[in-house]
């Protein structure tokens, strides 16, 4: 079966298609829990739970590379030899490596996940994976979950600081971590909550996690590392390529006259992006012009700004260093919030839906817009939406950033490996070799058409990138699908193919 | 009138840095041969930048080759692989008058060899005191469209330091800058080495542009959107030139007339055109915002 957009889709899933929005009936939130259990054995952990074969476990993501907790209930599964597990993990990174074995095993089959790296991400490619990974987006994860499209029996909730009575928080305790945006839904919505944690204290500075429905909180030596959150991509490029792209990108937005009192952004944590808010702050203080608020996985340098009253408001899904993680603990207007509330496609107040303007990257990026951030050009998972998808729908003006080549391939192609993020959503390509804005938004090519900047065609891109490349031959996959790529309303924009 | 404001140096043995030479917005290119080359590089880097000018167009930038010197054992080789239809300037360090003369005479006869119908140019490089000296009778040679200060070695001939002041170059540059604007060709500045300084390459380039000169090399490629910012006319510049030649045309050819109550004559228009034909070629927006 194919979806709208010509990419095969697998049986008992629903393909894509223009404009078909899933309709949204919320399941009901589990049970107000009376006492919350306290636990100190991963062991008693599972006997209570009665954990046995084919559940579905959830986690998130906000230790990052950083976490011990999903390694943790892995280890469990492998000991006991758990079968047919079900991961439904915000993400998953290179330090979740041990999964391999168990995938391979038969322990894990399923998993669900907005973004994917490292050894796990290898291992699902190669097809070694009984069932399917699902691919989701930040914004259709808790819409999977509020909807009981995804059934969660237990969800591990790594806490980095608990109370006695069972609330948790993610400011205080060794492994602070900011904000807890994307394990709210399986707070709510699983079966059984567990909060696992390092840190328990008398009371709470303040409660991102209600103990109501805290099942059990389970108390071990440490939940995994700090240092471990902070992305390798948060700091500003000194490429000169990157910064050339940077320089457009922000004079872009500035022609666009995007930059005016009271406007709204997301530029990210990539080193490009991060170098385009400081070419935009620095417009701003020139023009003495303030952001209503800017939304995202949230870094130092969005901190600084909300500091220095460039930005009224920082809504946070996701802290990004610890610099955000102080920040979020301490200045009232930096403001957690979960991810139906950044991105929810069934939540028509999502903050997406409110932004001016976001700036996203690329791995690849075709001739109709279309955007791949899940795979490289050979196809191997490096990746996945995250909240690519989300934002790029939701904002007004979606501006995506990236070398036309990256070592010896080209970046724009004729059709892109695998479609994360839907080209009528994408509104504008930046590289260093030229601007393309998508035919579809004529209003932009009306605006932008006395401009000093090198505008052109995403045609005239893909030739210029031949002319230097010559033309890349397609590397061919296998049969076998090992995933699909959601839009965030759960209908199917592509599938991954073994490799 | 050659305007350029930005050359940007590019090693020719970097593969990776000779792909993007043309899209950081220097005005020119100056491929180097010369000292960012090592010995054992010097044949490869010669073919590497062969086969690269061949393969990309380059159509909209200057393209520039800073040749090893004339008493180098690479001369002639370098000058034998790149003289051709695809290089528009030769640069010459260590240059002195009779250097130049045997290059002009060089290029020439290989132009002629090679049936090159375009006549390739020549931007001496002044770093020695001697060339210092003979600076007005260098740019009087035919195919020499700039002059560009070599700072470093300048000072290391003259034997003296330099400082973030740039005292000690201070009479060489208003030499140049001098012999140029009288001969109509830029006056090009020595580059500023300290790549991570962003604020000290400001403070250089204005400097420099005080003193006269219209142009500056930059050895990194951060530096020149820097450079060209400095050295082209101003959003303001070119409003008061838009207007003042809009005046011009409603004066109905009188010589004299007012704007804004200041006396309008020949040297503020002369001095409009030239920054309204600058702004044109350096892609900037031109126009008047209103007429008063």
């Amino acid at each position: 079966m194919k979806n709208s957009l010509g990419r095969e889709v697998p049986n008992s899933f629903t393909p894509y298609m223009e404009d078909s929005l899933t309709s949204f009936t919320p399941i009901k939130e589990k049970d107000k829990v009376v006492k919350t259990e306290f636990l100190d054995s991963i062991k008693e952990c599972f006997d209570l739970l009665k954990l046995s074969d084919g559940m579905t476990l959830s986690f998130h993501h906000h230790l990052r590379n950083g976490d011990g907790v999903l390694n943790l209930v892995l280890k469990e599964i492998k000991e006991r030899d758990l079968k047919d597990i079900t991961i439904a993990a915000s993400s998953i990174f290179p330090v979740h490596e041990e999964m391999c074995e168990l995938i391979e095993n038969g322990n894990i089959t399923k998993i669900y996940t907005n973004y994917l790296s490292g050894p796990v991400a290898k291992t699902i490619t190669s097809g070694k994976m009984k069932d399917l990974l699902i691919m989701s987006t930040h914004g259709g994860r808790p819409f999977l979950i509020e909807s009981g499209k995804l059934k969660i029996d237990v969800s591990f909730i790594a806490a980095p600081c608990v109370d006695k009575a069972g609330n948790g928080n993610g400011v205080e305790g060794k492994n602070a971590c900011g904000t807890l945006g994307y394990a709210i839904a399986d707070l709510k919505y699983a079966s059984k909550v567990v909060l696992v944690t390092d840190t328990i204290k008398d009371k709470l500075e303040f409660v991102d996690l209600d103990r109501q429905y805290v099942d059990y909180v389970l108390k071990v030596d440490s939940i995994g590392e700090q240092k471990g959150i902070v992305s390798g991509t948060t700091r500003i490029t000194r490429d000169p390529v990157g910064l050339i792209i940077a320089r457009n990108t922000a004079k872009l937005i500035d022609e666009l006259g995007l930059i005016k009192e009271g406007f709204s952004m997301q530029t990210g944590a990539g080193s490009i992006s991060l170098a385009v808010t400081q070419y935009i702050e620095k417009l701003m203080i020139e023009r003495q012009i303030k952001a209503s608020f800017a939304l995202g996985g949230i870094t130092s340098y969005y901190v600084k700004m909300l500091e220095s009253g460039l930005i009224k408001n920082l809504y946070d899904v996701q802290c990004f260093d610890l610099e955000a993680v102080k920040s979020y603990k301490n200045n009232q207007n930096h403001i957690g919030i979960s991810a139906t509330e950044y991105a929810g496609p069934h939540n028509k107040k999502a903050l997406v839906n409110k932004l001016d303007f976001v700036i996203l990257g690329a791995t690849e990026i075709d001739v109709n817009f279309n955007v791949n951030v899940t795979t490289d050009s050979n196809g191997i998972i490096i990746g996945g939406s995250g909240g690519h998808f989300d934002t790029a729908r939701g904002a007004k003006t979606t501006i995506i950033t990236s070398q036309l080549l990256r070592t010896r391939l080209p970046i724009v192609k004729d059709e892109v490996t695998t479609i994360t993020t839907l080209g009528k959503d994408v509104d504008i390509f930046v590289c260093e070799r030229g601007i393309a804005i998508n035919p579809k938004r004529t209003d932009l090519i009306e605006k932008l058409k006395d401009s000093t900047l090198n505008i052109t065609t995403i045609d005239e891109l893909l030739k210029k990138a031949h002319q230097i490349t010559g033309i890349p031959k397609n590397v061919p996959h296998k049969d076998k699908i090992v995933g699909v790529v959601l839009a965030s309303d759960g209908t199917v924009i592509d599938s991954i193919y073994q490799r | 009138m050659i305007m350029r404001r930005s050359l940007l140096f590019i090693p020719a043995s970097k593969p990776a840095m000779l792909q993007n030479a043309e899209i950081f917005g220097a005005d020119s290119i100056i491929f180097d041969l010369e000292d960012s080359v090592s010995v054992d590089e010097k044949d490869s880097a010669r073919i590497l930048l062969s086969q690269f000018l061949i393969s990309f167009n380059l159509d909209k930038v200057e393209v520039c080759v800073r040749v090893n010197d004339l008493h180098s054992p690479f001369f002639v080789d370098d000058l034998n692989a790149m003289i051709n239809k695809k290089v528009d300037t030769i640069v010459l360090p260590k240059a002195n008058v009779r250097d130049v003369e045997f290059l002009d005479k060089f290029l020439l006869k290989m132009e002629l060899e090679r049936n090159i119908l375009k006549t390739i140019n020549i931007i001496p490089i002044i770093e020695t005191c001697e060339a210092v000296n003979q600076i007005n009778e260098i740019v009087k040679i035919n195919r020499v469209n700039g002059l560009l200060l070599g700072g470093e070695d300048l000072t290391n001939d003259l034997e003296v330091s330099r400082t973030i002041d740039g005292w000690e170059i201070f009479y060489p540059r208003t030499k140049i800058a001098y012999a140029c604007k009288a001969r109509g060709i830029d006056a090009i500045d020595t580059p500023y080495i300290n790549t991570l300084d962003e604020e000290g390459l400001i403070l250089d380039t204005k400097k420099a542009k005080s003193l006269g000169l219209n142009a500056k090399c930059a050895i990194h490629p951060n530096q020149v959107s820097v450079i060209n910012e400095i050295l082209s006319p101003s959003i303001e510049e070119i409003e008061y030139a838009s207007r003042v030649m809009i005046a011009v045309e409603k004066s109905n050819d009188k010589g004299v007339f007012s704007l804004d109550g200041k006396m309008i004559d020949k040297p503020i228009i002369n001095k409009a055109k030239k920054v309204l034909e600058k702004a044109k070629k350096f892609g900037l927006k031109v126009g008047a915002k209103d007429e008063k």
